[in-house]
């Protein structure tokens, strides 16, 4: 580090400031530096290219009128007030948030309970590891389609399956009711990713902790809530957050299954996430500035949500087995 | 932090080109360029938008090729995505000619993305008055010209026969023009079994067709300058009515799960599996069908009136235009003019009835954009097929051609596209009042239609 050294005379007058000469590096460190920074700058250079220049390009245009044919044109805060002068973006958010608060609890839920059966499974792990993790490579739009027949109402699979213990189903693709609970289970078909990281979380877990907690006479729901689950919490905590800020960008299924070639006439406006209207206002209404100020609006909110989960969070998490 | 200088600097220059980048920018008018015809054009052409695969684009394309050997033909196959387009025009990688549908003609134009081609028509002598009227009405923005009208497609009722003779259903009862009687044999024609639909009697194919419906009570959605009239109170009676049909037969969402079962392209489809009594479906439909008979298919049609008696239908269609920052306009005016002209069709009509002979079925009619084409072809190749069904239904489609309407083109086209589609959606989900929901439509695509009258 470079050091600036402030000298004090003797008779407390200050002396002229004299800047510390870096020590000298040996060629060998300076040849390590370069290649630091030759290993790291293709992340180094994709971030800024993909990540940090869209981001400062698109807060750029948020203030502007671009219909991506014309210049920009700076229409300073219009863009912000016409959010919240348009009904359809507090109604986009609102579906967004409905469907993240029963996706997110449900989805830890599921994954965990996938894992703990996982756990259970013995030599034919492996198998279903690959078998739970298989849906994270299937394309969005193919499982889009997929949960389009087996969520029909009529004649899907899923309420033959209800209808054989006397349960009728509801029309979960057409009923306004019931749309974004769909959604939210189409997108548990994508949570391998949960399982995989719970699953190593549980492996952790000191077998002798369980052992004592026998010893002491503790059923399983106690060693579950006392044990399990306070030493995969950080794992927990990760996932959450993770998937709450997926959840606020949900998309791709909610396009296929609602808003695509075959499907947008029929679209209700209770299957409109603030993403698909976001991607409406760039690409089908031209307003890529008013677009650019969704997005930056829901960054700003997943930054509100994400810092409120670490205050609260923090609390219940245990790091090591110390909070 | 000297050894830190040169990433810092070559960081910032990343930045400060990816902060750059899609910002656009470019004054360029864009496009333009000489064609004449008398010119020949040469290098590559680059298309988008035109899928290309059957016998009738082939031969189309071909012809082309033929007339202009010089060109090098890139397509891009693969529908139209507005994306891909948008993000290709404005990254200065715009391709030279575009296959969109008409109704989209009027907002890419007032932002600029496609260029008019009146000197294009006039330099290369395209006679525009071969093109039915009602097409060039589509593709006309503020007195400019934007695109060349192709294909064409109009509304007849389609009828399962069978349907009809087990719920002892007069073909002539197939009307739309009485309301109320309408819905008597829509009631007729409908069965259920547990609660749920069976066979939907006649199907209004909402939300899509709310401008057919809105046409049949006399209400025009889009005024002549492109001024949304959403909330006319034709409109709402329109709207009210195509609901009351939807919850005669289940309600919206019984009667929308239902109808996603139906496998429309299939040989074994709504009609042949007797889920479907009657639907106002477009002309291309006929040739889907022709496959059907084998599976014991019994068509029937009767065209689609007002409430006055009188034909109408809504009209679509595609037409070819050229984007801003087209860079081969000479090939791409040609390549318009050739594919759109009435010799072109004729080597398409004799490439389907090829196929039509191969096959051993029959031909349904070539429905395009040029009135000369379409009546020569028909007077040529037009034959009775041998199913008094399926030849009433393409006399239906035929009549309807010369009375078929589009909604006017509006610079807001887009957005009140999406205003109607969203109120009758929410019409139908019972979330709204088709009054109330027409209203809200009408007051966004209005403030739509401000804005972009304004730029």
């Amino acid at each position: 580090m470079t050091a600036t050294v402030e000298q004090v005379a003797t008779d407390g007058q200050a002396e002229p400031v004299r800047r510390g000469r870096r020590p000298q590096r040996s060629p060998l460190a300076r040849q390590e530096d370069r290649a630091g920074w030759m290993f790291v700058a293709p992340w180094v250079i994709g971030f800024l290219v993909f990540t940090a220049g869209p981001m400062i390009a698109s807060l750029v245009l948020s203030f502007t009128d671009y219909q991506m044919i014309q210049a920009p044109q700076s229409v300073g805060l219009d863009n912000y007030r016409e959010l919240f002068n348009d009904p359809r973006v507090l109604k986009s958010l609102s579906n967004t948030f409905v469907y993240a608060a029963m996706f997110v609890p449900l989805g830890t839920i599921f994954a965990l309970v996938l894992a703990m059966m996982l756990m259970r499974v013995g030599k034919a792990g492996g198998f279903f590891r690959t078998a739970f993790y298989l849906p994270e490579m299937t394309p969005a739009v193919a499982a889009g389609a997929m949960f389009l027949l087996l969520l029909n109402g009529q004649q899907g699979l899923v309420n033959k399956v209800l209808g054989w213990v006397g349960i009728n189903g509801p029309n979960w693709t057409t009923d306004p009711n019931w749309l974004k609970p769909s959604l939210a289970m189409v997108s548990l078909w994508t949570l391998g990713g949960t399982v995989v990281i719970y699953l190593a979380a549980l492996n952790g877990v000191p077998k002798q902790l369980y052992e004592a907690a026998d010893l002491d006479g503790a059923g399983p729901l106690t060693k579950f809530f006392r044990i399990t689950v306070p030493m995969i919490s950080g794992a927990l905590f990760f996932t959450v957050i993770t998937n709450t800020i997926a959840a606020m960008q949900m998309f791709d299924q909610a396009y296929t299954m609602f808003y695509g070639p075959q499907q947008k006439a029929s679209a209700s406006e209770e299957s409109l996430v603030y993403m698909v209207y976001l991607f409406q206002n760039a690409f089908q209404f031209f307003k890529m500035g008013f677009a650019s100020a969704m997005a930056w609006l829901l960054f700003v909110i997943i930054l509100l949500i994400t810092f409120l989960q670490f205050r609260i969070g923090n609390r219940y998490v245990y790091y090591h087995g110390e909070r | 932090m000297k050894h830190l200088r040169l990433p810092v600097v070559l960081a910032a220059s990343a930045l400060v080109l990816t902060s750059c980048a899609g910002v656009g920018g470019k004054e360029d008018e864009g496009g333009g360029g000489e064609s004449s015809a008398g010119s020949t054009p040469s290098g590559t052409l680059n298309v988008m938008g035109f899928s290309g695969e059957d016998e009738v684009a082939q031969s189309r394309i071909a012809a082309f090729k033929a007339a202009y050997p010089g060109v090098t033909v890139k397509n891009n196959k693969g529908d139209f995505d507005p994306q891909q387009f948008l993000t290709a025009v404005s990254s200065g990688n715009a391709p030279d000619v575009v296959y969109m549908a008409r109704n989209l003609i009027g907002t890419y134009a007032a932002k600029g993305a496609i260029q008019p081609l009146d000197d294009c028509i006039k330099n290369n002598e395209i006679d525009t008055g071969q093109y039915r009227e009602a097409a060039m009405n589509e593709v006309k923005l503020k007195d400019k010209t934007y695109g060349i009208p192709e294909f064409y497609t109009v509304t007849a009722n389609l009828i399962n026969a069978k349907a009809l003779k087990s719920a002892g259903v007069q073909v002539s009862d197939i009307q739309t023009t009485d309301w109320d009687k309408l819905e008597q044999t829509a009631k007729k024609l409908y069965k259920a079994k547990n609660g749920r639909p069976a066979r939907i009697g006649y199907d209004p194919r909402m939300p899509d067709f709310f401008p057919l419906w809105a046409m049949n009570n006399g209400a025009e959605l889009v005024k002549p300058g492109g001024e949304p009239n959403l909330n006319d109170p034709k409109a709402v009676e329109a709207l009210t009515f195509a609901i009351k049909l939807v919850q005669d037969q289940g309600g919206w969402s019984n009667f929308k799960t239902f109808r996603d079962t139906f496998d429309i392209f299939g040989e074994k489809n709504q009609f042949t599996q007797d889920q479907l009594g009657v639907m106002p479906i477009e002309n291309w439909y006929v040739n889907v069908l022709r496959d059907a008979r084998k599976n014991g298919l019994e068509l029937a049609s009767t065209p689609f009136t007002d409430r006055q008696g009188q034909q109408i239908s809504t009209l679509g269609g595609s037409a070819w235009v050229v984007p801003k920052g087209a860079k081969n306009f000479d090939a791409a005016c040609k390549w318009a003019k050739t594919l759109t002209s009435v010799e072109t069709w004729h080597k398409a009509a004799e490439a389907r009835m090829q196929t039509v002979a191969k096959d051993k079925s029959f031909f349904t009619g070539l429905f395009t954009g040029n009135k000369v084409a379409d009546e020569e072809i028909k007077t040529k190749y037009l034959k009775p097929t041998g199913d008094a069904g399926f030849d009433q239904a393409i006399e239906n489609y035929y009549s309807a051609l010369d009375k078929a309407k589009s909604l006017n083109p509006s610079a807001a086209g887009a957005e009140i596209e999406a205003a109607w589609k969203n109120a009758v959606g929410k019409a139908l989900g019972g979330t709204a009042t088709p009054q109330a929901a027409l209203d809200q439509a009408q007051t966004e695509a209005k403030a739509a239609f401000d804005k972009a009258s304004q730029g």
